[in-house]
């Protein structure tokens, strides 16, 4: 059967994807590969491309060029078919506010072949309590919880969340976090969108980062732009007027932290605080930091000399003093 | 499901939210059986000359007038306001990314306004027979009145759906609307009879609009004047251009 064949493929396969609106190129040349059952998170800026992107294989948006297959299908001449087959949490979303929960996600069912259960799914999200509750008197995450429930009421295989937690107190995201996790765990493919980097690294196995219609960089969020192999920072604040050694100091910094990125670090540290206990000398704040998703997010969206296919750079400056963004 | 199925499954749908909201209940539904006792109480007592040889009680008149007012809230306005705002809410976008087919919403939509028209449109005659002793077709002139109720019905529908392609959202949407709508109700013999000392570029403006006919091809029914089919392919023929004015310009996203 044809059905089977494409359950060996990838979910998602793009290649050389690009969109202009008029003179502006909203997205040039994607590609990009979803397998089966993963959590692939577009990381990226707002105005990035990421919604412009995941239109297109949603099919609500034509592309200019490239290929794009979903499930096998193709969303620009094939929409109605793949329609049936997946789900969708969009940005901006409004359900008619004077039905119920639960009327709600029995409607969204019913457009579907094989649907899930109403109440399973209510579950799922966490709604069962307020499964005759109206739409209007939800809070602004149960609402969020309820896309999710619609996106799922028809069992698709693959599921799109653009921004899913946007807008979410920090409660609230770690409710839809939950969620999310779930839905890997029933074997459902999820492509989301994100410009939070902790969402991206608590819920992909797969980021793309993606700046001014490119992907920049790509990999599991523990490795993405060489961020394992970059080198770690120590930090700490002396107290009084002692002057560590020779190639530990560094100025410090408006905070009084003084930072440095040695190239040796288990070395450094034992030689600092080995000089510290000698001199006993309080070395205040004392850390080891590794370079967080954020900064090389940061470093692949903010720089312009960051061009497509170059190599990602340290993420560490050069002179080892290292920087703080926020 | 099949289409059939999912269109009266929708219907219930659109149903429930119609009587839930406060707004749509109150202003589609209760506007004109309020504005026919309203208007009958402020001028039901005199009569009027509908016709060279016929003349009724105002009354009466208010009966089939406020039925066409009916029908027309019921289509043209709800259809055009409620659209837009589920278009505006992000409900349509959301829909047309399932595998519902687009001609059961717009069925369902239709047939859900259809039958509002058709229970105002029984309300006002029994209120206006109970109370007006208006009289109710029967025979073939209920047949023919049935036939201008459909079209007309189905003509409004398909004019809201196509006056939301120049609504630019949701909050604009009652004013454009209203807009649209309310001088014509005035401009056709709806809420003031025209009488047969009517300016001449009112009497121009009624007849190239259908409001006008289709109020005529009710009053047909009610009040027993001349029944004119012209009325009735009059108002289909507008019906059809804001069918293929939906066909060609509907979005289902917001357009801002």
């Amino acid at each position: 059967m044809a059905e089977l064949a494409r359950q060996d493929g990838a979910a998602i396969e793009v290649r050389g994807l690009s969109k202009s609106y008029g003179d502006v190129q909203a997205v040039r040349g994607i590609d990009l590969t979803v397998k089966r059952g993963q959590i692939f998170a577009l990381l990226g800026p707002n105005g990035a491309g990421k919604t412009t992107t995941v239109e297109i294989l949603e099919g609500y948006r034509s592309r200019d060029g490239g290929t794009v297959k979903i499930l096998g299908y193709d969303p620009g001449r094939q929409r109605q078919r793949l329609k049936s087959q997946i789900g969708i949490v969009l940005q901006s979303t409004g359900v008619d506010r004077y039905l119920t929960v639960g009327e709600t996600v029995a409607m969204y069912a019913g457009f579907y072949p094989h649907p899930r259960p109403v109440d399973e799914v209510i579950d799922l999200v966490g709604l069962t309590a307020k499964r005759d509750t109206r739409v209007l008197k939800l809070s602004g995450g149960q609402q969020r919880r309820l896309d999710v429930a619609i996106a799922l009421a028809g069992n698709p295989d693959l599921l799109f969340l653009d921004e899913p937690t946007t807008g979410f107190d920090p409660s609230a995201r770690h409710e839809a976090w939950e969620v999310i996790k779930n839905l890997a765990a029933l074997g459902k493919t999820v492509l989301l969108t994100t410009h939070y980097m902790d969402e991206a690294q608590y819920l992909a196995d797969q980021v793309a980062v993606i700046s001014s219609g490119r992907i920049v960089a790509e990999g599991p969020p523990t490795t993405i732009g060489h961020r394992d192999q970059a080198r770690a920072r120590i930090r700490y604040r002396l107290t009084g007027g002692a002057t560590p050694p020779a190639g530990l100091s560094a100025p410090p910094g408006p905070d009084g932290l003084i930072e440095l990125a040695p190239d040796d670090l288990t070395a450094a540290l034992h030689r600092l605080t080995g000089w510290a206990l000698e001199q006993h000398v309080e070395l205040n704040g004392l850390e080891v930091i590794r370079p967080s998703l954020e900064d090389v997010y940061l470093q692949l969206t903010d720089d312009p000399a960051v061009q497509p296919g170059a190599e990602p750079a340290s993420t560490t400056s050069a002179d080892g003093k290292g920087r703080r963004r926020s | 499901m099949n289409t059939a199925e999912l269109t009266l499954s929708q219907v219930r749908y659109t149903n429930k939210t119609f009587w839930r909201n406060p707004a749509s209940a109150f202003f589609i539904f209760a506007f004109p059986l309020m504005f026919l006792v309203i208007f009958t109480a402020l001028l039901g007592h005199g009569t009027i000359r509908v016709s060279p040889v016929k003349v009724v009680d105002i009354s009466t008149y208010y009966v089939a007038a406020m039925a066409s007012f009916g029908v027309i809230s019921a289509c043209y306005t709800n259809i055009a306001i409620s659209v837009s705002f589920q278009r505006d809410t992000g409900v349509l976008k959301r829909m047309n990314g399932t595998p519902l087919p687009s001609s059961a919403y717009f069925g369902a939509r239709m047939l859900h306004a259809l039958s509002v028209a058709v229970l105002l449109v029984v309300i006002t005659a029994g209120f206006g027979r109970l109370l007006y002793s208006a009289s109710i077709p029967t025979g073939l002139t209920l047949l023919r009145f049935l036939v201008m109720l459909l079209v007309g019905a189905a003509s409004f529908c398909a004019l809201g759906f196509a006056i939301t392609a120049v609504i630019p959202n949701a909050d604009a949407s009652p004013a454009i609307v209203n807009a649209s709508i309310l001088p014509l109700l005035f401009l056709s013999g709806v809420f003031i009879p025209l009488g047969s000392n009517a300016p001449a570029w009112i009497v121009w403006i009624a007849r190239i609009f259908p409001v006008w006919h289709f109020a005529q091809g009710m009053q047909a029914g009610f009040l027993g004047t001349a029944f004119s089919w012209t009325d009735v392919l009059v108002v289909a023929a507008w019906g059809l251009a804001g069918l293929l004015a939906s066909v060609r310009f509907f979005s289902w996203e917001p357009r801002t």
